[in-house]
């Protein structure tokens, strides 16, 4: 197992800036006022039978002024560049140039958006019987845009966004489903905590309007069709409906804050992450109970947000770890926001520092009982994400004292 | 005995195990012998059709066999090899118990032409949507696709077998992936978060589209008869980079643990550095500012100055912007040493094997400090006469090697170079 958490000596970490973009809006005050309607955007016909929740549309001129770098990315690029714009915003290092030229960046990303006019052209003309040996090899020489490459490699999410906002610290690009968000944040807590760095910028974003992807997951079965249902009310009908989302933060010694005076949302104590087995039923309850008992110790008014898929099994044993923390009222970001793979982790990081900073959790939309209102100001919560397939993260975001 | 921590108090990293596969060859011993001969390994493509193709040759590996063949799987197979050999040269842990993290460099994952067309075929009709595609997918009978093309699959797969610690790491930084997986490597040792960690870095990825993908971008060279002579670092007539699958495993130690344990000590990451280009997509800031940062943090890291280095293994892709940029930063950085640094780029041999390259270059630069001989730079026929690097040209080279640097330079503004020494410093 490998955890990140403050140790004696080591720094406290602040989160000082978050730009969220979703299917519930941009910024902080329009996800919060939806989150606190219970107000859920999903499209069950644009896919049919499959079920999104898109982007609600942003303006991206306002965070990618030039339309010529917007050409050169496809839409999950575009998502994630905005939510990173509006996280530098947020923590006001927006066109800072002396803290920008050395911000470390750790991304978490798919890729691969594809041309489905190209695939289906392809598909269909081999269909009619195009057979020549070189025929695969003359339709992507002529049909595939040249700066499409660049619009599918994971890592130029990342290249993206140190273009269009001049970053020139490192930058890092972590692969791997949902636990990659995890993943990316507690390699950029462990590098600030240790002194390594003093300040990232950390995220994902995904696009879930994408049939392609659809197509890898329903290979599995991991779709969520016909009727929408929060993740805890879908064990008769599992599945989960992909999500479109930007998440980014900032993430920065407490001394780096300090001393230019900017204001924390909460700080992020702890990231533990782990990849179970999954042979056996229980063996990612236990994982996540191994997680668990890694954080520091709990003491304040405690919350959990789960990044839950409504998949299954995983989704019925995440459901049994939570069972026996029935102290901590839960929140689920898949029904309020989908499924966003790589994002879901960062979300509920966001989220979390959202709810300490506005002394409240927002209201539960579940009718099995999974969620219980909460009364009060959360002073620490509990990020878990459990990847639909592989990979477990779990994180502790704190009040600052 | 030397002090196992560095002038900066933190852990000396060392290197234990190793293991690579290229397109020379499988192992440590085969690829040296062939590399510092001058062999190449780049031949005609025989995988697919290469008709209508610009570039029709690529350093391929066609002695690992895959089966059903995917590109994802090659490089699985291809990182389990290498994996294999690194740690049984490192004695490491227990079999199937390696005692820390695994990083992994990988290429990104996506589903691939062989199962698209499957997938086209089952539809059954000669005029469908991707809708029709989307809608014969499910029940099951594809499931085996959903976990292959997985981002996370290989890591996932590599850390069952040999029983690494914690969640594996998939990272992707273009073509500096292999050295980005060191690097992070590194840091959670210096950090003392683990004594041991596992650093693989592999790319199976010559197949239709990926070569495609790269010719649309005119990174690579055409010169396909002979294939041997294709890729030309430093020539004036080079003319872009040649694809090449491969992969590359190091086993990294504290220098205490390894001690400790007896392990024979195979050299020392003395130094990381890394520092993002955010000028463009594909190309270098003209001024060459971020490059020259990046050497200049990795000699800072290493604790060393310029004098020190005494061979660079360098980037060199062979194309036309890629080669001159390296040349101008390194002087840069280097002042007039670089002209009298040896240098060689092992892609001449081996071709670019884009996410791998930086871990195998790491290697093949481990095994110059170990022999004391520097593999030549192949087809160097034509020296571009504004390049006036000191290139070790087409045959080997025998020199006192202590301390090299290694470049790797990447898409989407990615520069990262490591510092590889015989001893602690």
């Amino acid at each position: 197992m490998t955890d990140t958490a403050s140790k004696p000596g080591q720094t406290e970490v602040w989160i000082t800036g978050i730009g969220l973009a979703t299917s519930l809006g941009e910024g902080l005050d329009a996800n919060w006022t939806a989150l606190s309607e219970q107000r859920i955007n999903v499209d069950e016909k644009g896919f049919a039978p499959f079920i999104v929740h898109p982007l609600l549309p942003v303006s991206f001129d306002s965070q990618i002024p030039k339309k010529g770098d917007q050409r050169q990315m496809e839409a999950w690029q575009r998502i994630g560049v905005y939510a990173a714009g509006l996280a530098l915003d947020s923590a006001g290092i927006k066109g800072n140039k002396d803290i920008l030229s050395k911000i470390d960046m750790v991304v978490a990303a798919g890729g691969g958006e594809r041309d489905l006019n190209v695939d289906t052209g392809v598909l269909t003309a081999e269909a009619k019987g195009a057979n020549a040996p070189g025929f695969l090899n003359e339709r992507l020489m002529s049909d595939l845009r040249p700066t499409l490459f660049l619009a599918q490699l994971s890592n130029l999410l990342a290249g993206n966004i140190a273009i269009v906002n001049g970053l020139g610290g490192t930058s890092r690009t972590f692969m791997g489903e949902e636990v990659a968000g995890a993943d990316a944040l507690r390699i950029a807590l462990s590098r600030i905590a240790s002194g390594e760095s003093d300040i990232a910028l950390v995220g994902g974003s995904h696009n879930g309007e994408r049939k392609d992807l659809m197509v890898l997951y329903e290979f599995g079965d991991f779709n969520l069709k016909d009727k929408f249902a929060p993740v805890w009310g879908r064990k008769d009908h599992p599945g989960f409906a992909l999500g479109s989302a930007g998440a980014f933060l900032v993430l920065e010694s407490k001394t780096h804050a300090e001393a230019r005076g900017a204001k924390p949302f909460a700080k992020l104590s702890s990231v533990v992450t782990d990849l179970a087995r999954r042979k056996q039923s229980g063996d990612m309850a236990a994982t996540l109970e191994k997680l668990w008992e890694k954080l520091p110790r709990r003491e304040g008014k405690g919350a959990i947000i789960s990044g839950a898929t409504g998949a299954e099994p995983a989704t019925s044993e995440e459901r049994d770890f939570l069972k026996k923390h029935a102290d901590f009222p839960v929140r689920s970001t898949g029904t309020m926001f989908g499924h966003t793979m790589e994002t879901q982790f960062p979300l509920g990081i966001a989220l979390a520092a959202l709810a300490i900073s506005r002394g409240a959790l927002f209201p539960p939309n579940d009718s099995t009982g999974t969620e219980v209102d909460m009364q009060g100001a959360p002073t620490q919560i509990v990020v878990v994400g459990a990847g639909h397939w592989r990979g477990e993260g779990m994180a502790l975001v704190e009040a600052v004292s | 005995m030397t002090a196992p921590r560095d002038k900066f108090g933190r852990p000396v990293v060392v290197v234990t195990g190793m293991g690579i596969t290229t397109s020379l060859g499988a192992g440590k011993a085969d690829n040296w012998s062939k590399l510092v001969a001058g062999e190449s390994g780049i031949r005609t493509i025989t995988r697919f059709p290469i008709d209508g193709l610009k570039t029709t040759m690529a350093g391929t590996v066609d002695f690992v066999s895959v089966d059903p063949f995917s590109s994802t799987g090659l490089s699985e197979r291809m990182a389990e090899l290498v994996t294999q050999e690194a740690l049984e040269q490192a004695g490491i842990g227990a079999k199937g118990d390696f005692p820390g993290p695994l990083f992994l460099a990988v290429a990104p994952v996506e589903v691939e032409w062989p199962q698209r067309r499957e997938l086209g075929r089952a539809v059954g009709k000669t005029d469908f949507t991707y809708d029709d595609l989307l809608r014969i997918s499910g029940g099951g009978k594809y499931s085996a696709y959903h976990h292959r093309f997985m981002f996370g699959s290989v890591a996932a797969y590599l850390a069952e077998t040999f029983g690494t610690k914690g969640s594996p790491i998939s990272l992707s930084t273009a073509c500096a992936s292999g050295a980005t997986s060191i690097q992070l490597g590194v840091e959670a040792i210096r950090r003392g978060e683990t004594d041991a960690a596992l650093c693989v870095a592999t790319d199976g990825t010559v197949n239709p589209e990926a070569l495609v993908r790269f010719s649309l971008l005119s990174a690579l060279s055409t010169q396909n008869d002979p294939p041997q002579a294709a890729s030309r670092p430093f020539s004036k007539n080079r003319d872009g980079f040649v694809m090449a699958e491969g992969a590359g495993a190091l086993v990294l130690e504290s220098y205490e643990a390894a001690t400790a344990r007896g392990a024979k000590i195979l050299g020392v990451i003395a130094g990381c550095g890394e520092l993002t280009d955010s000028f463009h997509r594909t190309r270098s800031s003209p001024d060459g500012k971020p490059i020259i940062g990046c050497m200049n943090k990795t000699l800072a890291d290493a604790g060393m100055t310029p004098d020190q280095i005494d061979h660079i293994n360098a980037h060199g892709t062979a194309t036309p912007e890629n080669d001159k940029m390296e040349f101008n930063t390194t002087s840069a950085v280097f002042g007039d040493l670089a002209q009298k640094i040896p240098v060689t780029s092992n892609k001449s041999m081996v071709g670019h094997t884009i996410s791998a390259a930086g871990a195998v270059e790491a290697i093949f630069s481990l095994l110059t400090l170990e022999h004391q001989r520097i593999p030549p730079t192949i087809n160097y026929e034509t020296p571009d006469p504004t390049i006036l690097f000191n290139v070790v040209g087409n045959k080997a080279r025998d020199a006192r090697v202590t301390a090299v640097m290694s470049n790797s330079f990447g898409f989407g503004g990615q520069n990262a170079s490591l510092i590889l020494t015989r001893e602690p410093a």
